[in-house]
């Protein structure tokens, strides 16, 4: 009797059913039900009618958005040299970019703070700025590697052609290089963007006690509230939601992700 | 002048990405308990971190998570690969979506789910482990499935064709034609679950027992306190690690040059 190979699968699939879809299943029901089961937009309109969590909600966008920024700013232009470089060993000098990865990341933050308590003496004097300076250091190679990945598959002749055509290096850049680099540079967006708006322990590690979404979970697991909490987790995944959306191709997000690490 | 310039910019952001780990891979020699004082040599933060029971038996347990729950969502993952490569297409695009969706979110969230689904819904206890391990193979299992997946596509289909008229049993044609082809895949899918169970903080958090640790959580929760006999211990940990994973790095490399090197004369 021949085994149906499809058959292999099925462990797996009953795993994701029961672990990945189920948690977010109830994850909808506890965001709209209260303690005693019943049905509630309260969870829902407490969110959005409390100037507090509204805060936490453009505190985290802005740590994000900058964040973002900064990393966009630094890694394109070393993805854009490794990509562009003429050097043999290029594999190994990307890889002493992605190689902090590797190293545990409360290890690196840890690092980071005694040498940002170093520089500036009380770390929290300058909350927002050590926050994106944590964050950048945390999430820089998952800018870096996406980037760097889109230009080296760059079509050189697309350049030549351009410089054929009159293009200075300068316009050719603009005009060619940086538009077509744009899928990289979004799906890198992507890889730090939302890491950004919920690991509240870079901020926790360096003082910085302001709540970003994350740490809205974080204080609603450590008072039991799994009502309000799945409301924070569900409103996340709405922009996360959002966010593949408008990336549109999914499949590459995960390959980086994993690029990343290995 | 430009050539000048990008070397520069180059060699700052290499300093800045590892100037604070070699500081503190410095400082973990010595006795000072603050970056700047300059004090003398000594090892004692290695002897703590390395007789302290506290300190050891977090850094087992943390090992011995990653490796139990890469094991699992290696096997689950390749499975899963392996079977939705021979299924449907609606079939295999439903399982690729879902399969996305742990890739994609938020490891907080994907915590917090996991806690409220199986311990306050199913009721299982943190202290069996059982959570923990489940959230480290949703964490890892998609990401080997996702390695996994394109070396089946490169697969030749008809060595195993081949295998079952030669008359091996599927079983054996599975274990000794398919496997061998895929492992590469297997191996950085295994690699890579490793990696993010020992990286992960959010689902360790929400779904350990309260008196287990992984590195992670332990060094987080350590910052907050103010013991420095083990906040410098943890500067040796830091520095060990960094040590670990430069030398896999350099004999991964080496490994692969030589490959590499192997084939070059193969074709010649």
């Amino acid at each position: 009797m021949r085994i149906q190979r499809k058959n292999l699968g099925i462990p797996y699939v009953l795993f994701l059913l029961l672990f990945v879809v189920a948690p977010l299943a109830v994850l909808f029901y506890y965001a709209f039900t209260n303690g005693s089961g019943q049905f509630t937009l309260m969870n829902f309109v407490g969110f959005f009618s409390n100037p507090n969590t509204l805060g936490t909600l453009v505190y985290s966008f802005a740590i994000a958005a900058v964040t973002t920024f900064v990393c966009v700013l630094l890694a394109y232009p070393i993805a854009y040299i490794l990509a562009t470089s003429r050097i043999r060993a290029k594999s190994a000098v990307v890889m002493i970019f992605v190689l902090p990865m590797w190293i545990n990341f409360s290890l690196r933050i840890t690092a980071l703070k005694e040498v940002l308590t170093f520089l500036e003496g009380n770390l929290a004097m300058h909350p927002f700025l050590n926050a994106v300076i944590g964050m950048t250091y945390d999430f820089l190679p998952f800018m870096i590697l996406p980037i760097y990945t889109t230009i080296s598959r760059l079509d050189a002749s697309l350049l030549e052609a351009a410089a054929d055509l009159g293009a200075s290096p300068r316009e050719a850049f603009l005009k060619v290089t940086l538009p077509l680099s744009m899928p990289g540079i979004l799906s890198g967006v992507s890889m730090v963007f939302l890491p950004a708006m919920t690991n509240y322990v870079v901020l926790d590690m360096l003082y910085n006690s302001t709540y970003i979404m994350g740490s809205l979970i974080g204080s609603y697991f450590s008072a039991y509230n799994w009502h309000g909490g799945s409301m924070i987790a569900l409103i996340l995944l709405a922009i996360i939601c959002l966010f593949t959306f408008l990336q549109g191709n999914t499949e590459e997000s995960g390959a980086n992700r994993g690029g990343a690490l290995l | 002048m430009k050539k000048i310039w990008k070397a520069v910019f180059f060699v700052f952001m290499l300093l800045v990405l590892y100037l604070p780990i070699l500081i503190l891979a410095v400082y973990s020699f010595t006795d000072a308990t603050t970056i700047g004082s300059i004090r003398g040599f000594s090892l004692q933060n290695y002897v703590t971190l390395f007789t302290t029971p506290e300190l050891t038996s977090m850094i087992l347990g943390t090992l011995f998570l990653a490796f139990g729950s890469a094991v699992i969502a290696t096997i689950l993952g390749t499975l899963g690969a392996l079977g939705s490569f021979y299924s449907r297409e609606r079939t295999k695009n439903f399982i690729n979506t879902i399969n996305q969706i742990p890739v994609i979110n938020a490891d907080v969230v994907t915590g917090f789910s996991l806690c409220v689904l199986m311990v306050v819904v199913m009721r299982i206890s943190k202290d069996t482990f059982v959570p923990l391990v489940v959230g480290h193979v949703v964490l890892a299992a998609p990401f080997v499935y996702l390695n996994v997946s394109p070396k089946i596509r490169q697969m030749d289909p008809s060595m195993y064709e081949a295998a079952l008229d030669l008359g091996a049993t599927p079983w054996k044609a599975l274990f000794q034609v398919v496997i061998p082809q895929i492992m590469p895949g297997i191996v950085s899918g295994f690699g890579l679950a490793i990696t993010l169970s020992l990286d992960d903080y959010f689902i360790a958090t929400y779904t350990k027992p309260a008196m287990f640790d992984t590195i992670s959580t332990y060094v987080v929760n350590a910052t907050r306190g103010s013991q420095t006999t083990i906040k410098t211990a943890l500067w040796a940990l830091s520095t060990v690690i960094f040590a670990v994973v430069i030398l896999v790095v350099v004999i991964g490399n080496v490994n692969a040059s030589r490959s590499e090197k192997r084939k070059e004369y193969a074709n010649v």
